[in-house]
């Protein structure tokens, strides 16, 4: 008969466990301390002393079941792998419509579209550098470029994820060519992924774009008006990416994202929204680092704290509001210019960690990723990697595999814990918003990345190829993309001949309508999708609302 | 010795919103005793080219990670304008090495790519900026 559970005699493990520990120190001489970058200091050994079966119910419960420890779905990659999400941006619409065909083709099952840092800055092609131009994203300023960008893919069958920071142009782009081909907006599914505008004031530093409260205003307005006329779509994307990426550390980004959230909930339900009816459509964007057994953990402890928040806070009475969906994109930090093909390395593990943490999504970066905008050959090796780890390794065969191991239910306990005093702080400055306002956040940030910057150069924090293993031979020479200066100007060219032929009328008739939303009452979203399909350009919706809603200022940092 | 501090400005031109890299570095030259200039990222190349003069700082370091190195050339121009030819420039960030040469011969002093240590910036901080003030003479000289 198989041995189902034994109950652990506590006392005799104790005196095995410090029988073992005589032994461990006499031949391991002086140990090191470990300490995760989160400041869990990890020991060499745990036991049911640790975590133990007795704590079942309460830390772990089913796959699909509170608390959501061990994954959000009954059958999770078993029964639905990840999204394979690539997220693409690069040169003209033309160049970006080519490589998500070629994506989609080798396995990509959704796809993403990434804006050039212009767009980001707010600004059109015309009124920027042409050599700056498609470097890192493409240049979609248009409803006509957007029609190009996706020209013959199904946008009524596929999912999409856009980086569409506020005010969501490229959503309202998407929106219209979607009136132009017929798709009705109900076939419409995918993600804001760049919704989360507290994300980018504290580690990005968007504030040009719009300022913090006008941010937040068609924040709220973008959810209501997706809520009531897209309904499969997700409005809302909470970003730890940015932060840790920024040189937040795991617990701190899980903490801070969380806080986000909250932050997010409360001013849709002060709205007038409910909670189970928009928590449901709240997603989370992370970095998966290789700190690989801490990422775990980092994961599916905020899958727990979620689902109590939402109960105990919010009320929320819907399954669905309580799932802790996620997307998760290996970490580019990590990567290393110094001997770049070590990176595929790198990806793999922190994949695993990724689909180890219960991930319903995820990217994986190129190896030369961490220096260009992905080229072809590194774009179809991510994409490889993600289909060895599931059809060839079998990580899709067992629901949390490392579910039970008294290492990973320790640290996911004890990351818990750490995660909960980050989002303490938070709540005692009065919220997220308020806390980024002040410059908590920031510099909570620039304190862990000044710390794991000095950890590197001491080299109590290894890197392979950079502070070890140097090799002067494989001194990283990758091929780096840069658009077609040509294409670009002609793209350039093209974009001032629309805007000279367009219906003026109906620009100014748009821009005035958003304006005036802006400044009263209206929804400003509902009056960003009319202005796209107007021909408004996207640097003139945001110029419009910055006018009406303010300028940001740039926080300051110590 | 130096007389005063050395003055540094750091910074980042173009759209690249990243400051972590910038971020560590300031605070590392202010931690080698340096008076550090900071500014947020995105900055207008005028603006960087004001604030150096306002600030009489003797090196400008520019974080680029994603491409906005390629302006370089046009901030050197500007400040070259403005009558700074004597402010050095360092680049730090991910510069692709055949691109390097470009901004060497535009006029870049130093680029420091990831695994440079802060000794080694700081280090060559110090020499560049012994260099600036000596031109900076010399220049008031003529």
């Amino acid at each position: 008969m198989p041995k189902i559970a034994s109950n652990t005699d506590s006392a005799s493990l104790k005196e095995k466990q410090a029988k073992w520990q005589i032994r461990y120190d006499r031949e391991i001489g002086r140990d090191r301390t470990v300490v995760n970058r989160s400041g869990v200091e990890v020991r060499p050994l745990y036991t049911p002393l640790d975590w133990s079966d007795g704590r079942y119910d309460e830390d772990l419960g089913m796959p699909g079941e509170l608390p959501y420890t061990r994954g959000i779905y009954n059958t999770m990659h078993r029964g639905r792998t990840w999204t394979q999400r690539q997220l693409i941006g690069l040169g003209t619409p033309q160049d970006y419509n080519k490589r998500v065909r070629m994506l989609l083709q080798q396995g990509a099952s959704a796809i993403s579209l990434l804006p050039c840092n212009s767009g980001f800055r707010g600004i059109d092609c015309d009124e920027s550098p042409v050599p700056l131009l498609g470097t890192c994203g493409t240049v979609i300023n248009t409803v006509d470029h957007m029609d190009s960008a996706l020209d013959g893919v199904p946008i009524g069958e596929i999912s999409t994820a856009m980086n569409d920071p506020t005010p969501f142009t490229l959503f309202a782009f998407l929106l219209s060519v979607a009136k132009r081909r017929g798709v009705p907006f109900d076939k419409i599914t995918g993600t804001a992924n760049q919704s989360d505008y507290i994300s980018h004031f504290v580690a990005n530093h968007m504030f040009y774009r719009l300022s913090q409260p006008g941010a937040r205003r068609v924040f709220v307005d973008h959810v209501k008006f997706c809520r009531e006329h897209v309904p499969n779509w997700n409005p809302v994307s909470v970003v730890g990416q940015h932060m840790q990426q920024a040189g937040a550390t795991p617990a701190e980004t899980m903490g801070l994202t969380l806080s986000t959230a909250i932050q997010y909930a409360d001013d849709c339900i002060e709205a007038g929204m409910s909670p189970d009816k928009i928590l449901p459509r709240f997603t989370y964007f992370f970095d998966i680092s290789i700190s690989f057994f801490e990422e775990v953990a980092k994961f599916r402890a905020g899958r727990r704290i979620w689902a109590k928040i939402t109960r105990e806070r919010y009320g929320a009475k819907d399954p669905r509001s309580w799932r802790f969906k996620f997307h998760g994109q290996t970490s580019g930090v990590d990567l290393t210019q110094q001997q770049p093909l070590n990176n595929i390395a790198r990806v793999t593990a922190q994949a695993i960690a990724g689909i180890f943490g219960g991930l319903q999504s995820m990217h994986t970066d190129g190896f030369d990723e961490a220096m260009t905008c992905p080229t072809e050959d590194a774009a179809r090796i991510a994409v490889a990697t993600q289909n060895i780890l599931r059809e060839e390794a079998h990580l899709c065969d067992v629901i949390d595999p490392l579910g039970g191991s008294y290492y990973v239910e320790a640290l996911t306990n004890e990351m818990e814990e750490k995660i909960l005093q980050v989002m303490d702080v938070i709540e005692n400055a009065g919220g997220m918003y308020n806390a980024a306002d002040a410059g908590i956040v920031q510099r909570m940030i620039g304190k862990s990345a000044f710390e794991y910057q000095s950890r590197i150069e001491s080299g109590a924090e290894k890197v392979v190829g950079v502070n070890c293993y140097q090799s002067e031979a494989e001194d990283g020479e990758v091929e780096t993309y840069r658009p077609n200066r040509e294409a670009m100007e002609a793209q350039v060219a093209a974009f001032k001949a629309f805007k000279a032929d367009r219906k003026q009328a109906d620009v100014e008739r748009a821009l005035d309508e958003l304006a005036r939303a802006a400044s009263g009452t209206q929804n400003v979203y509902e009056k960003v999708v009319t202005a796209a399909d107007s021909g408004v350009t996207h640097g003139e919706i945001i110029a419009c609302l910055r006018r009406e809603l303010g300028f940001g200022h740039p926080l300051m940092v110590a | 010795m130096m007389a005063y501090p050395e003055r540094v400005l750091v910074t980042k031109i173009g759209f690249d919103g990243h400051d972590r890299g910038s971020r560590v570095v300031a605070a590392f030259l202010r931690d080698a005793g340096m008076e550090v200039i900071y500014t947020p990222p995105w900055q207008e190349i005028e603006a960087v080219v004001k604030l150096a003069m306002q600030e009489d700082v003797d090196l400008i370091g520019v974080s680029s990670l994603a491409t906005d190195h390629l302006i370089m050339p046009d901030l050197i121009a500007a400040l070259r304008d403005a009558g700074m030819d004597h402010v050095r420039l360092i680049v730090g960030g991910i510069i692709p090495q055949n691109e390097q040469p470009e901004l060497l011969n535009a006029g870049v002093s130093a680029i420091f790519s990831p695994g440079a240590t802060s000794e080694e910036i700081v280090e060559t901080v110090r020499e560049l900026v012994v260099e600036a003030r000596a031109a900076r003479e010399c220049a008031e000289e003529m």
